[in-house]
This record gives structure tokens, sequence and C-alpha cells, in this order.
């Protein structure tokens, strides 16, 4: 693997994540991640998705014609989602229950029509594919690490085991109810943008 | 009647799409940063989402269900299509998108120019699919559904306006250099969403 590849693979992971520089893809980040369980399912549907369109779309690229192309995008996002939703309904059938509207929702994740006009229209099949596993990457990490901190400090538990033994079963740990609520999920991407931005000041905004 | 204004105030306030479910987030971080813009991508969210929902109600009641097509023909009553409710409903919305781009090209072009990548972009806007897809999961009728989409469509304009306004304001304030832009926004949408958590539990 060349260098560019590298970049192409490991970029998106920190520098240009997906999620909090981009801004892409962050109503699925923040919906499904009360719990590690189906954010780790989430993060497996959408690089299902968003590696397959990729590749799909690289390989249609001259045969596209400009003026329709969002239409042929989003069919073929369509189809794969499709796909993810009746394997997930066929064999993990209570999570897709719990991912509820989500996992449909991944057709309109910025991230698939981002990464399929941006970079799919223009690169050959191999690349695609290796960008499309990169942003993936940098969509889980960010997914993997809010869910964990939401599930462990809102019900103390990691993968449905509890950790934190909460007051109510008689143990020690107040449950934070916030964690387990809208803002919660607000205030920690917040918070992991505050920590990336510290790291590497050169991602700073001027607002 | 009370159910429907019941129904309209919860899907506004207590099941704010923005701010409970976290729709459209891409488009409500990336236009809120002027009043004006978000007043247009709001109105263009309330009339999308206030035609899809019912539209795509018909689509799924009279095509996709199973046994919906029995109007056609008894014998399609075992035919099940709903697993291409994603793509027929994606292809609704992507053409209320391209009508409503057309009405506002024709009458307001200053609109047009300032909404410019956004308005295609409510194609993929989040909110407008969860809106149509909640529409079938809570197996809402015509009406219900028209009322639902209406209501969804004027929460998430609001959300976004009542952000732009407070987006706007936070220009005079001293933000810590790492937090200034996205993070900054992502805090006070937490709050927000704070905020209209106190309008949850609300019943006529």
């Amino acid at each position: 693997m060349d260098k560019k590849q590298k970049e192409t693979l490991l970029g998106p992971v920190f520098r240009r994540n997906p999620i909090t520089l981009q801004v892409l893809g962050i109503c699925s980040a923040l919906a499904v991640t009360t719990k590690l369980e189906t954010a780790i399912v989430m993060c497996f549907a959408l690089g299902f998705v968003l590696i397959g369109s990729n590749f799909f779309i690289s390989v249609l690229r001259n045969r596209i014609p400009p003026s329709v192309r969002i239409i042929v995008q989003l069919t073929v996002i369509a189809t794969l989602v499709i796909i993810a939703d009746q394997i997930l309904k066929a064999y993990l059938y209570g999570i897709s229950k719990q991912l509820s509207v989500f996992v449909g929702l991944i057709i309109t994740n910025c991230i698939v029509m981002g990464r399929a006009e941006g970079y799919a229209m223009q690169n050959p099949p191999l690349s695609s594919i290796i960008d499309g596993l990169g942003n993936a990457l940098g969509y889980s990490v960010i997914l993997i690490a809010v869910a964990f901190f939401r599930e462990l400090l809102g019900s103390g538990k990691l993968l449905g085991f509890t950790l934190l033994e909460p007051v109510t079963q008689g143990g020690w740990y107040y449950p934070n109810g916030l964690m387990v609520l809208a803002p919660g999920a607000f205030f920690l991407i917040g918070a992991f943008i505050w920590i990336q931005r510290t790291i590497s000041p050169e991602l700073q905004e001027e607002d | 009647m009370e159910h429907y204004i019941s129904l309209f105030l919860k899907a506004i306030f207590v099941e704010n799409m923005a701010l409970a479910f976290f729709l459209g987030m891409c488009s409500f971080l990336a236009v809120s940063r002027k009043v004006e813009t978000a007043i247009g991508l709001g109105m263009a969210v309330v009339f999308v989402l206030g035609t899809t929902a019912p539209i795509n109600y018909l689509i799924n009641n009279f095509l996709l269900k199973e046994g919906a097509l029995t109007w056609v023909s008894p014998s399609f009553e075992t035919v099940d299509l709903s697993f291409l409710g994603f793509i027929s409903f994606i292809a609704v919305i992507a053409a209320m998108v391209q009508i409503v781009e057309m009405v506002i090209d024709k009458y307001s072009s200053s609109l047009y120019n300032t909404l410019g990548v956004f308005l295609p972009l409510i194609a993929v806007n989040c909110a407008i699919l969860g809106g149509s897809l909640f529409m079938v999961q809570r197996e809402y009728n015509f009406a219900e559904s028209a009322v639902y989409g209406l209501g969804a469509g004027i929460g998430f304009a609001l959300a976004i306006i009542a952000l732009a306004a407070l987006r706007e304001k936070m220009k005079y304030s001293h933000v810590v250099p790492a937090l200034r832009g996205l993070g900054i926004t992502f805090i006070l949408t937490g709050l927000m969403a704070m905020g209209f958590m106190l309008f949850s539990g609300i019943q006529l």
C-alpha cells in the first residue's frame, strides 16, 4: 500500500473526520448511541453501505450522465440500504427493532452521499473502496466513543453487562440520566470536538 | 379534533425532529449561521415534509403494504412490496424537492441564491425521510400523517431559526478557540434540547 492510499485510509479517522470536521452523518451518530451494541451494529451497516456505494458508483462513474447523477447515486445507495436492512431483520431482529428507522435513514446519511459525490465520482474503484473504509472507520470511532460514555455513565452498563452497580439495584452508582437523553449526546460530541481541536490547533475555525 | 391538535403539538415540541431525534442535523448545523437563510430552509422543510408524508402514506397503503394491491386485482392479496419502501419514499421526496426548487427559483431569486447548495440537499435531509418512516412505523392514517408531517416540519423550522438567532448573538462572545464554530454549536444545541425537554409529558 503506497503513501497516498494510506492517507486515504487513515486521513478520515482523525484529521478529516467525517463527523467532527466535515459535519456529515451526525443524525444517526447521535440517535443510535444510547447503547454500545446498537452503535456497533450501526457502524457495520454504514460501513457496508458506504464501501458498497463507493465501489459501485466508482465503477459506473464514466457511464453516469452528470444531470441525473443524484438520482443514480440515491438508487445505488437505497438498494444497498434495503439489503442491509433485510439482513438485519433476518439475523438480528431485536437490534433491528431498536435501530428502528435509523437503518433506513442511512440512505440520507450525508457521509454516503458526500463520499459518492466528492470522491467516488472522480476516482478508480480500488481507492474508492479504501476511501469508503477510511470514512466508515472515522465514523465508527466517534460513534463507539460516544456510545461508550453514554451507556457507561447513563446506565452503568457496557454491552449489557453491569459495570457500575446503580443504586436502584442496591449498588453505589447514581446513573446520569442526562446521558441517555438527547442533550447528553450533543454535549459529548461538543466535548470531543473540543479535545480534538485542542490537540491539533490548526483545525480550529475562525468564527 | 383534539386528537389532531395533540398530535400536532407533540410533533412540534415534544418529538422535535432536530432536538429529540437528531434528524436533519447536517443542514441544521450548516445552514444556521444566519437567521434569514434559516427561515428560508425552515419554510422549504415545512413544505416538503408536509406534502411528502401524506403522499408517501398513499404510496405505502395503496402500492406497497401487504395486501395493498388488492384494488388492482384480488389475486394480489399476498403481494408484499414493503421492502421497496425506502426507494419509493426517497423518489417521492426527490421529486418534491425538485418542484420546490423550481418554485423558489421562479419567485424569489434572492432566496434561491442564499439557499444555494442546500436546497438539493433537502432531498437527503434525514428529517424528511424520517418523517415518512415514522409515519409508516406508527401506523398513522391519512389525516394523521398530514398533520404529523406539517407539525414535524414546523418543529424543525422553529429549532433551526432559534439556533440561527443564538449563533448570531454568539458572534459577540469570547469563545475558547478550540470550541469556536462547530464545537460551541453542538453545546448550544444541547442546551436547546434540554429546553425542549421541558415540553415532554404535555398532554391535551
